[in-house]
């Protein structure tokens, strides 16, 4: 959704050689930066310390064990129930969003095991329609909490989006009760959910799976909220603070367990699922 | 609607001549009869026809029956709990005990202010998370207790402030959605007026979902969408057309499972015969729950959300493909 500012993409895959130039300019500080440097720095500005957006396949090389990801996302892609078209006809969006990323939406489910814990994990792209959670997206995350349920493993979902996919109107925002219906099902047969959120984690993804972890983990950078800054300024002509929904605003407010930084996400993510595995 | 208030004036005028009739007792009863069948014709032709964006507005009527009204007119001995039994009372969510049809339930009701007075606390029915809390407590006490739970839905969303992330609003509405799923006693949700968003669905996942014939129900409101998707705010008729957001168009999608008439002109036109449709359909609807043991009432209530949703089989083809 178009609510936030696209940043900047690096459009690298970990492990392969970049095709775009040598150089790149840091939208945050102005700084030319070796691209190669910054892939070897988790996609984090060298100068400044400014995180760029991972693409789902980049954060999955990021965090499982090397060589362990097996993907599982149901062979799926997003209907057109409304027949919906606002400036664009929804199902030109849906192929548009798909050539521009290569997934078919914006989500993908795999096994992989972190820190040799076997567990099933989604993994959220902001880069397609703003990473919203319509049918599909609702799908897929039950499809991996069921399988987690199944193989009685963790599930690891890490967010990155700006909530609902509002040209599905509301089979959309029924997919928070979907995800959620699983989800409190999950937690009743005592299988592990640990809920990652980046930036952005907003809307009705905010207000339905993400927040509904057994832990909750944000990645340092995340934006964390319900409705959007500008929705409630609007709304309620109101001032917010400069550190409004940022990481440390739901962590000072009780929101989530952690702020970690991306070089940390892997092994404080192992050192927390050690904790939960072979436990009588 | 400027057609309403023309149908609302010569509404007043044929009261006029009534007064005037019984006064002075010049005959004007053919007058009067004359003018109420063309009222009658007009009303018919404006409310045949409501495009959905005037739907919204009737949606959103400052006369529309509210939630304490229904609670008024269908349950007697309401009694109202307040609090979340943490950090406060939000007033836009009434809960409370009842009786209805002979049993006692749990009703939970998202509540307008009639006055700009009684919106300093109602704050136009948008919900706060103490609000959620409040209503997630009062379904684990009707869970104890063996009550249905009926909630009236009324709302243009959750309260968007600072004060509502601060207490992390998202995550109060996670753990209602996740608490209603699992509740095992019968859940009946209504929309009566407004159904914004996540606001709404934070108290609306039940086993049996309906919505009064003017109400409506949308993942966005359409002023929000005409701004974010046409980047033009003038777009709301269309955006209200494209989201589908009525009660027909919901129901055909299956998404709801009954549509509660309401008189030509909308509830507010006479109460009394909408909130009688209500109550028969809320029996109809708790009885048919009624002989649900627990654990089938949850199952089917998991299998109505699991399966939610429309998508194709298949993988993204290629560009150009189609």
């Amino acid at each position: 959704m178009p609510i936030f500012k696209e940043k900047d993409y690096l459009r690298v895959e970990l492990g392969r050689e970049p095709d775009e130039s040598l150089w790149m300019k840091c939208k945050s500080c102005g700084e030319m930066v070796f691209r190669r440097r910054v892939r070897e720095n988790n996609n984090v500005c060298p100068n400044c310390g400014e995180y760029f957006f991972l693409t789902a396949f980049e954060r999955i090389a990021l965090l499982v064990d090397e060589g362990s990801y097996e993907d599982i996302t149901k062979p799926i892609v997003a209907d057109d129930p409304l027949g919906f078209r606002d400036r664009t006809p929804y199902p030109d969006r849906i192929v548009d969003a798909q050539a521009k990323t290569g997934l078919p939406d914006a989500i993908l489910i795999g096994r992989a095991r972190i820190g040799e814990v076997r567990l099933v994990l989604g993994v959220m792209d902001f880069r397609f329609i703003g990473g919203s959670m319509g049918s599909v997206v609702g799908e897929q995350i039950c499809h991996g909490m069921e399988t987690a349920l199944a193989e009685r493993c963790p599930f690891l979902l890490v967010c990155s989006s700006g909530g609902a996919r509002l040209q599905e109107g509301l089979f959309s925002l029924l997919q928070m009760a979907k995800t959620s219906a699983v989800r409190a099902r999950m937690a009743e047969q005592g299988v592990l959910f640990v809920s990652v959120m980046t930036y952005p984690t907003s809307g009705g993804v905010q207000a339905s799976i993400a927040s509904q972890g057994d832990v909750i983990i944000a990645e340092r950078g995340a934006l964390i909220g319900f409705a959007g800054r500008r929705v409630i300024q609007s709304a309620m002509a109101q001032e917010l603070p400069a550190d409004f929904q940022s990481d440390g605003f739901a962590f000072e407010h009780g929101a989530i367990d952690c702020v970690v930084g991306r070089e940390a996400m892997r092994e404080t993510l192992a050192a927390l699922l050690g904790l939960f595995v072979g436990q009588p | 609607m400027s057609d309403e208030r023309t149908l609302d004036l010569l509404e007043a005028k044929i009261e006029e001549l009534r007064m005037l009739n019984a006064a002075d007792g010049i005959d004007l009863s053919k007058e009067i009869e004359r003018l109420e069948s063309k009222l009658l014709g007009l009303r018919r032709t404006l409310y045949a026809n409501l495009s959905d964006w005037e739907r919204v507005r009737l949606a959103r009527h400052p006369k529309r029956p509210y939630s304490l009204d229904y609670i008024d007119a269908l349950f007697s001995g309401f009694f109202e709990l307040h609090g979340d039994r943490v950090s406060g009372d939000d007033r836009a969510l009434v809960a409370g005990l009842a009786r209805f049809d002979g049993r006692t339930v749990v009703v939970l009701g998202q509540q307008k202010g009639r006055s700009t007075e009684e919106n300093k606390v109602r704050f136009f029915g948008m919900t706060r998370p103490q609000g959620y809390r409040k209503a997630r407590r009062a379904m684990l006490l009707a869970e104890r207790f063996g009550f249905p739970v009926i909630a009236l839905i009324d709302t243009p969303g959750a309260y968007p402030g600072l004060e509502s992330e601060e207490s992390n609003i998202g995550g109060a509405i996670a753990e209602s959605l996740m608490t209603m799923s699992r509740l095992r006693v019968p859940i009946v949700a209504v929309v009566i007026g407004e159904g914004g968003s996540g606001g709404a669905l934070a108290i609306g996942l039940a086993d049996r979902v309906l919505m009064l014939e003017n109400a409506v129900y949308s993942v966005i409101s359409p002023e929000s969408a005409a701004v974010i998707l046409w980047k033009d705010k003038d777009r709301m008729k269309e955006a209200a057309k494209a989201l589908r957001l009525t009660a027909d168009h919901l129901r055909e999608l299956g998404l709801v499972d009954g549509v509660v008439p309401e008189p030509l002109g909308g509830a507010h036109k006479d109460f009394h015969w909408t909130s009688s449709a209500l109550r028969e359909e809320l029996r109809r609807q708790l009885a048919e729950l009624a002989v649900l043991r627990p654990d089938d009432l949850i199952e089917l209530r998991y299998q109505r959300y699991r399966t939610v949703g429309r998508y194709r089989e298949g993988r993204p083809s290629a560009r150009g493909d189609e």
